[in-house]
């Protein structure tokens, strides 16, 4: 040991002592390599994170005096926050939004496509996975506009109703939800069916054999073998998909706006109304922290409803 | 364990959203590749550029930008050296606005010259976006013959200039006379009170099928339009106004602004005013002017006296017939009550930005585009009111082809201005929630205005509200 004269005793401390002073200059190098990759995190995460907590206690503003002289307010925007029918009604939008088109729509839809495609042949499975991951691949500013031409008035659906005699509908506006739903869950469903169908791959073929052979029918098998098996990727799927629906932006913004009124208008979109429509960016930033702790508690709870730990 | 896993998992995807906003509070986003080597080119040698930010929007023509292009290109000839950069930004009011407050936030991209509307000019004035130009139009013969109320207009209240004044304007009713003579409707037309209007459209809704009895925006998308060409148009027609000028507080809650919401309500609840699908978007404004109205399909328009601009031969939807098929009158008060009529005005300015590195460049680009032959040019073309008097006395002006010029002038006797307080925009944009609730049945007016009165007391602080 040429390189080390220093660490030559026994044999399995030797090799830890010969270890330890290698391993501390690979630190150094390591530390060194991953520095630049540390700087741009602080940079363009870690401070913007810290901002976010010190602006939401601020009145910053885009405009006005407001904009130059920043003073600190405490928990007001907190406390004007909660006693804004406004921003309370946009939390329950949020929740429906969440609820219908992320949880029971592409969850429940994806599984559905998984089993469904799981027990076909390859034309089948190629035919409708192409169909449903066309949905997924498309950016969401083309899926806002895809529905938008589906549902306006002189639209698709309209079109066809016009061919039943049916009188047209405005849809974005009579049910602006409905819609942004609809459309939330055609773009989303592809992900949760890529997930169920990896998962439903692990499902021992023997148990599900020997549930067969016990006697236990389709939904049976359903509900006793596969679901307690792939618990784990159910959790991880709603986990995943919450956040994304959470923070869902573009679509909703393009679709509707928000409205007509407020009627679509989820958590992102008011928070994007009062920090860039109302200038009002310390009221903004505060409302982001509310959606932060709204995931937070969202995912907590499906793991203790799936008794699960990821 | 594994929970505290994913908890700081949740906590780091989240906070992202939170960054996006955090991000744009210190530095800003937005806006274009600026040429930064011209912003270290402080001497007098060798070029100069100058960029001129201004709003784009809609269907050609951009009168703004070839008015804008116009005084580049005699600037440029006078000023050896200098370029101009003009910077079209491709928004619709309300988020150019947005765009403008993001660009001047840093020296990297702020423009030099921006084009600011007058009612957002004190506040962007007292964030320390814009540079005081008493040093400049104090030395500047021009700056007498522009009319004292406009120049008002984009001066603070503690007398600080924020911008040179390039165009007025006045709001009042339009009325198609074929859609007047088949509801049995007189000819010309001038209603003494807000009934007069309802009873007008009524009449219109029972005789004229297939056509829109009332326009008027409500919706939140097309901004301060619909604060200003209808909420505003209302309530300073009942007596009551928005802000205290006297005690400095906002007013948040009068039977004025009550009775202007229930005027909104009455007009969409009876189904006298345009679908929600066709007034609730940004393109309500151009679906208006630009299709419907030349279509002859809209019998009443409430909206500003730029509107037949659109018409104009080299217009976006030319129709050289519009200002005999459509008429403009005189927007009544609520009951009649004196004056007899109301009108509000605004307008927009040219600005320099604080963060500007050529400012003194940037006044002589200024000089030039609100001269009077240019200006002259940008405000006949886009059919806005002159606000220097040399330009409005002129005959060639006011007999100006296809415009209201002579009547919408004469509205400036009773007209309003916004108030000229730092927080009216963000207060405006409480106004447009509280109309569009109101015109789509989400609120009622009474709920609307109290929904209102929270909204601005957070903003402006309880204490500078008050009710009446």
């Amino acid at each position: 040991m040429a390189v080390n004269p220093s660490s030559v005793p026994s044999v399995g401390g030797g090799r830890l002592m010969r270890v330890s002073p290698r391993g501390a200059g690979n630190g150094w190098k390591a530390a060194l390599f991953m520095l630049p990759s540390w700087i741009l995190l602080l940079v363009f995460f870690f401070v913007p994170i810290v901002l976010t907590f010190y602006f939401a206690f601020t009145n910053l503003s885009l405009t006005g005096t407001s904009s130059s002289a920043v003073t600190f307010v405490g928990f007001r925007n907190f406390a004007s926050m909660f006693s804004d029918p406004t921003f309370r009604v946009s939390i329950l939008r949020t929740i429906t939004f969440l609820v219908f088109s992320a949880i029971i729509g592409q969850q429940v839809l994806g599984l559905l496509l998984a089993i469904l495609m799981n027990e076909r042949n390859r034309v089948f499975r190629s035919v409708v996975g192409v169909l449903v991951l066309a949905g997924w691949v498309t950016p969401e500013i083309v899926v806002a506009f895809i529905f938008y031409a589906f549902f306006s008035d002189q639209g698709t659906l309209n079109t066809v109703l016009g061919w039943l005699h049916q009188k047209p509908v405005a849809w974005l506006y009579t049910f602006p939800m409905t819609a942004v739903v609809v459309a939330n869950i055609w773009h989303g469903t592809a992900f949760s069916m890529l997930v169920y169908q990896a998962a439903l791959g692990d499902v021992p073929k023997e148990i599900l054999e020997s549930a067969e052979i016990d006697g236990a029918g389709r939904l049976q098998r359903l509900a006793r073998v596969t679901l307690p098996i792939i618990k784990g990727s159910i959790a991880t799927n709603v986990v995943l998909i919450t956040l994304q629906t959470l923070g869902l932006f573009t679509l909703i913004y393009s679709l509707t706006g928000g409205g007509p009124g407020n009627k679509t208008e989820t958590l992102p979109i008011y928070m994007y109304q009062q920090a860039f429509a109302d200038y009002q960016l310390g009221y903004g930033t505060a409302i982001s922290l509310i959606l932060l702790v709204i995931g937070i508690l969202a995912s907590l709870l499906y793991m203790r409803m799936l008794k699960i730990d990821l | 364990m594994k929970k505290t896993r994913v908890v700081w998992s949740v906590v780091s995807t989240l906070a992202l959203s939170g960054v996006v906003l955090a991000g744009c509070g210190t530095s800003g986003s937005g806006g274009g590749n600026k040429d930064n080597a011209s912003a270290n080119g402080n001497g007098n040698s060798g070029q100069q550029t100058i960029t001129v930010a201004y709003q784009q929007f809609g269907k050609p023509p951009y009168y703004n930008a070839e008015w804008l292009e116009k005084a580049a290109k005699q600037f440029e000839k006078q000023h050896p050296g200098a370029n101009v950069k003009l910077e079209p930004i491709q928004a619709s009011e309300n988020d150019f606005y947005t765009k403008i407050d993001l660009m001047m936030k840093s020296a990297s991209t702020a423009p030099d010259v921006v084009t600011e509307d007058t009612f957002l000019i004190n506040a962007d004035g007292s964030a320390g976006y814009l540079q005081s130009l008493n040093g400049y139009v104090s030395h500047w013969s021009d700056w007498s013959k522009f009319s004292s109320a406009m120049k008002s207009g984009s001066t603070s209240n503690d007398g600080t200039v924020y911008g040179v004044p390039f165009s007025t304007d006045t709001r009042g009713l339009y009325y198609n006379v074929k859609i007047f003579k088949e509801a049995g409707l007189p000819v010309p037309w001038q209603p003494k009170n807000w009934n007069d209007i309802l009873a007008a459209a009524k009449a219109i809704k029972a005789k004229v099928p297939g056509v829109v009895p009332l326009w008027i925006q409500v919706g939140k998308a097309t901004g301060e339009a619909t604060t200003m060409q209808t909420f505003e148009m209302l309530l300073y027609g009942t007596g009551d106004t928005l802000y205290d000028a006297k005690t400095n507080k906002w007013i948040v809650k009068s039977p004025g602004f009550l009775d202007s919401l229930k005027f909104i309500h009455d007009v969409y609840s009876q189904n006298l005013g345009p679908s929600l699908s066709q007034i609730l978007n940004a393109q309500a404004g151009n679906t208006e002017s630009q299709e419907l109205m030349p279509q002859q399909k809209i019998g009443i328009a409430l909206d500003g006296n730029w509107l037949p601009g659109n018409w104009l031969k080299s217009g976006p939807s030319p129709w050289p017939d519009g200002t005999k098929a459509y008429q403009l009158t005189a927007m009544p008060t609520q009951h009649g009550q004196a004056p007899g009529y109301t009108s509000m005005s605004g307008g927009w300015a040219l600005s320099i930005a604080k963060k500007s590195s050529h400012k003194d460049l940037a006044w002589e680009f200024i000089k030039v585009a609100t001269n009077k032959q240019n200006m002259e040019w940008y405000d006949v073309h886009q059919g806005n009111l002159s606000p220097r008097e040399d330009i409005a006395a002129d005959p060639k002006y006011q007999n100006a082809p296809g415009q209201f010029f002579k009547v919408a002038t004469s509205f400036e006797k009773f007209t309003h201005f916004r108030p000229a307080n730092s927080q009216y925009p963000s207060v405006s944009t409480q106004i447009q929630t509280a109309v569009e609730s109101v015109a789509t049945g989400s609120a009622t007016p009474q709920a609307a205005m109290q929904q209102y009165a929270n909204n601005v007391a957070r903003i402006v602080g309880q204490s500078h509200t008050e009710s009446k």
